[in-house]
C-alpha cells in the first residue's frame, strides 16, 4: 500500500469553511433533464451558497400526506454559484421524498440545513486532475470542475453511463472547462478493464496527477487499482442513507482501512469525500 | 421575564430542555447555540469500544424513526480523557449517559465517568442484562432495583434511569429505580418495533428489529411518563416524540419536571431552540411567572364538549 507515500494535498484555496445553517429557499426552475433525472435550482440567502465541491444539503422534502417523508434527504450540490446566490441539485425520482421535490413549482419554497460535509481537496502542486463518475456521482463532481480550473488545474472527465441519452453534464463540465469522455454500456466501452486502460493512457500523457471518483462501487475498485499502481493521490465521494447528517446519529458509516484495521467512519461528518485508498467496497 | 428555570434530579437547569442521549453531539456547536441549552446529555458509552451495528441502522416510517445503531462506542477511557473536556467551555451542565451488560459493569463505569465536569448520569437500563437472558434491566422491577442499588454506591452524583418503554410493568419499575436512588427517572427510550420493504421483502433494518422514535410515539410515551409521575416522588424528565413546544408542554402539564428532546433535531437541528423559545411564549401569555409552576397543573375538570368544539373550530 502506497497511501503513506503520496503526496498531501493542500487545503481548497481560496473558500472559507462555510458555517452550516437551515433556512428556506426559493425555488427557481425544477426541470427534467432526461428520463430519470432532474434539475432543481433556488435562490439562496446572502452567503448560503458559499459551499466546497463536495459538500452536500439536508433537503427538507415536502410531505406527501401520510407524514411522509420524516427525513431530509442528503443532496450533493451540483452547481455553485455564490455570486448570483445560487444552488443546484442534480437528483434522481426514486422515491418518497424525491417524489414530492418533484412536484415543486418554481416560486415555491423548500427547506434546507447545509452546507454539510467535507470537500473535495486539490493537489498542491496544480497538477492535472480526472475525474471519474457515473450516475448521479456526476453532480457530486460538477462543481469540482470550475473549482479546479480556477485554481490552475487541467481536468479530464470520464463520464459512465448506460447510454450515450443518459450521459448527463457533458455540456456543463464543457463550459466549465474540462476535457470530457464518455463510456457506455451500450457502446460496450463502460468496462473497467477499458476504464483503466485509458486512465494509465492519461497518466501516459501526463493528465493524471490526481484522481476523484463518485457514483460506482466498480469504477472506485477501478480508481484504486489505478491509483496504487500509479501512486497517484485521489478521493471518492461516498454516498450512504443519512438521517441527521452532522455527525450524531452514526446512521451513514461504512467501512474504511485504516492501517490493518477496519473502522466505520460517518460518511456525512467525516466525508463525504474520502482518502481513496482507504474507502472499502459496498 | 419567564423564569424557565428548574431543579431536576439533584442539578439545576437553567431550562427544562435538553438533547436526549444519540441525538446530540459536538458537532452540534457549529450549528446552533448549544448555551442555551438546559444541560447537554452525550451519546450512551459502554466500557470497552464497540462497532454497532450493520447498515442500514435508520429506517423511517411515517411519523418517525426506526433505528438500530447499536450504541457504537469509542469505550469509556476515551471518552473520560477526550469527549468529557469538550464540553468544559460551555456553562451548561453535562450528563452523561452510560450503558454496560452487567450490574458490575455498570458500576464500574459508573465509577470512571464520576469526574471533575459531569454533573450528573444517565443510567441507560434499558439495555440487555447478559446476566439475566439479554432482557432489559428496566423491563423488570426487580432487575432494575439490583442495578441501580449497585450504581448508587459506585458515585456520589446524581443519577438519573433511563427506563425502557418494552415493559408491562411501568409503574413498578419506576418505583424500583426510585428505591435503588435514582435521582430522576428519564421517560423513556425507544419501542421495540421494526418494518419491512415489501419491494424486497427484507426488514428495513439491517438488525430486523430496532426502537420506534419520533411524533408518531408521543401519545404512548406521555401516558408512561404521567404513570411514573404518579409512582413516584423524583422528578420525571419526559422523553418522547417532542417536535414542538407544544409537545414539550403536555409532558409538563402531566408532571414531567424538564423534557429531552431527540428524533427532532435530526429533521431541525434547531429544534430545541424553537421549544425553548415556544415554552417562554407559552409562559409569557399565560401568565407564568415560572415554567417549574406549570408541572403536574394536568386539569381534573369535567370535560366541556361545546367549548373544545369551539377552540377547535
Amino acid at each position: 500500500m502506497q497511501a503513506a507515500t503520496l503526496p498531501t494535498p493542500a487545503p481548497t484555496p481560496s473558500l472559507v469553511a462555510p458555517r452550516a445553517g437551515e433556512f428556506d429557499a426559493r425555488i427557481l426552475a425544477n426541470d427534467p433533464v432526461n428520463a430519470e433525472y432532474r434539475l432543481m435550482t433556488v435562490a439562496v440567502p446572502d452567503g448560503s451558497a458559499n459551499a466546497r465541491p463536495g459538500q452536500f444539503f439536508q433537503i427538507l422534502c415536502p410531505h406527501s400526506g401520510a407524514l411522509q417523508p420524516f427525513f431530509r434527504r442528503p443532496m450533493s450540490i451540483y452547481r455553485i454559484e455564490p455570486e448570483a446566490g445560487r444552488l443546484s441539485f442534480l437528483y434522481k425520482v426514486t422515491g418518497t421524498g424525491t417524489r414530492t421535490m418533484a412536484e415543486l413549482d418554481p416560486g415555491a419554497s423548500i427547506n434546507l440545513f447545509g452546507p454539510l460535509g467535507n470537500g473535495f481537496s486539490l493537489p498542491k502542486d496544480g497538477a492535472p486532475i480526472a475525474l471519474l463518475g457515473r450516475g448521479v456521482g456526476l453532480a457530486t463532481m460538477a462543481p469540482l470542475v470550475s473549482h479546479a480550473r480556477e485554481a490552475g488545474h487541467a481536468v479530464t472527465a470520464i463520464l459512465s453511463a448506460r447510454t450515450p441519452e443518459l450521459v448527463m453534464s457533458k455540456d456543463e463540465f464543457l463550459e466549465a472547462g474540462a476535457r470530457v469522455m464518455t463510456v457506455t454500456d451500450s457502446e460496450g466501452t463502460s468496462a473497467v478493464e477499458n476504464v483503466e486502460n485509458m486512465l494509465h493512457a492519461l497518466h501516459g500523457e501526463g493528465r493524471l496527477g490526481a484522481l476523484y471518483v463518485c457514483g460506482s462501487n466498480r469504477l472506485m475498485l477501478a480508481a484504486q487499482r489505478v491509483s496504487r499502481r500509479l501512486g497517484v493521490f485521489g478521493e471518492a465521494a461516498l454516498e450512504q442513507q443519512m438521517a441527521c447528517g452532522v455527525g450524531m446519529c452514526f446512521c451513514c458509516v461504512r467501512p474504511f482501512r485504516q492501517g490493518d484495521e477496519i473502522v466505520h467512519r460517518r460518511v456525512c461528518s467525516e466525508g463525504p469525500v474520502f482518502p481513496l485508498l482507504e474507502a472499502l467496497e459496498w | 421575564m419567564v423564569d424557565l428555570s428548574v431543579d431536576c434530579g439533584g442539578i439545576r437547569l437553567a431550562n427544562p430542555v435538553m438533547p436526549a442521549s444519540g441525538t446530540f453531539a459536538s458537532e452540534l456547536a457549529e450549528i446552533i447555540a448549544l448555551k442555551r441549552l438546559g444541560a447537554f446529555v452525550t451519546k450512551t458509552v459502554t466500557p470497552g469500544k464497540r462497532q454497532g451495528n450493520p447498515t442500514p441502522r435508520v429506517s423511517e416510517v411515517p411519523g418517525g424513526m426506526l433505528n438500530s445503531i447499536g450504541i457504537p462506542s469509542k469505550g469509556v477511557d476515551a471518552f473520560v480523557a477526550e469527549t468529557i473536556p469538550l464540553y468544559a467551555n460551555f456553562d451548561v451542565p453535562l450528563v452523561v449517559s452510560i450503558s454496560a451488560d452487567t450490574p458490575d459493569g455498570f458500576a464500574d463505569i459508573c465509577r470512571r465517568v464520576s469526574v471533575p465536569g459531569v454533573a450528573a448520569v444517565e443510567v441507560n437500563i434499558s439495555c440487555p442484562n447478559i446476566e439475566d437472558d439479554g432482557r432489559a434491566f428496566a423491563m423488570r422491577p426487580e432487575t432494575t432495583l439490583a442495578v441501580m442499588r449497585k450504581l448508587r454506591q459506585a458515585t456520589d452524583l446524581p443519577l438519573w434511569a433511563k427506563l425502557t418503554p418494552n415493559t408491562g410493568e411501568m409503574p413498578a419499575v419506576a418505583e424500583a429505580a426510585a428505591a435503588g436512588g435514582a435521582d430522576a427517572l428519564v421517560v423513556a427510550n425507544t419501542i421495540l418495533a421494526m418494518s419491512v420493504d415489501i419491494r424486497t421483502r427484507r426488514a428495513s433494518l439491517g438488525r430486523v428489529m430496532g426502537g420506534l422514535s419520533g411524533p408518531a410515539v408521543k401519545p404512548i410515551i406521555l401516558r408512561m411518563a404521567y404513570q411514573c409521575v404518579r409512582a413516584v416522588d423524583i422528578p420525571v424528565i419526559g422523553c418522547g416524540g417532542i417536535m414542538t413546544a407544544a409537545d414539550a408542554l403536555e409532558y409538563l402539564i402531566v408532571g414531567c419536571r424538564a423534557v429531552q428532546v431527540g428524533t427532532a433535531t435530526f429533521v431541525h437541528p434547531g429544534a430545541m431552540l424553537t421549544v425553548i423559545d415556544g415554552l417562554e411564549d407559552y409562559c409569557r401569555q399565560n401568565g407564568i411567572e415560572r415554567i417549574a409552576d406549570l408541572t403536574g397543573t394536568l386539569s381534573a375538570e369535567a370535560h366541556d364538549a361545546s367549548l373544545e368544539w369551539e377552540a377547535i373550530a
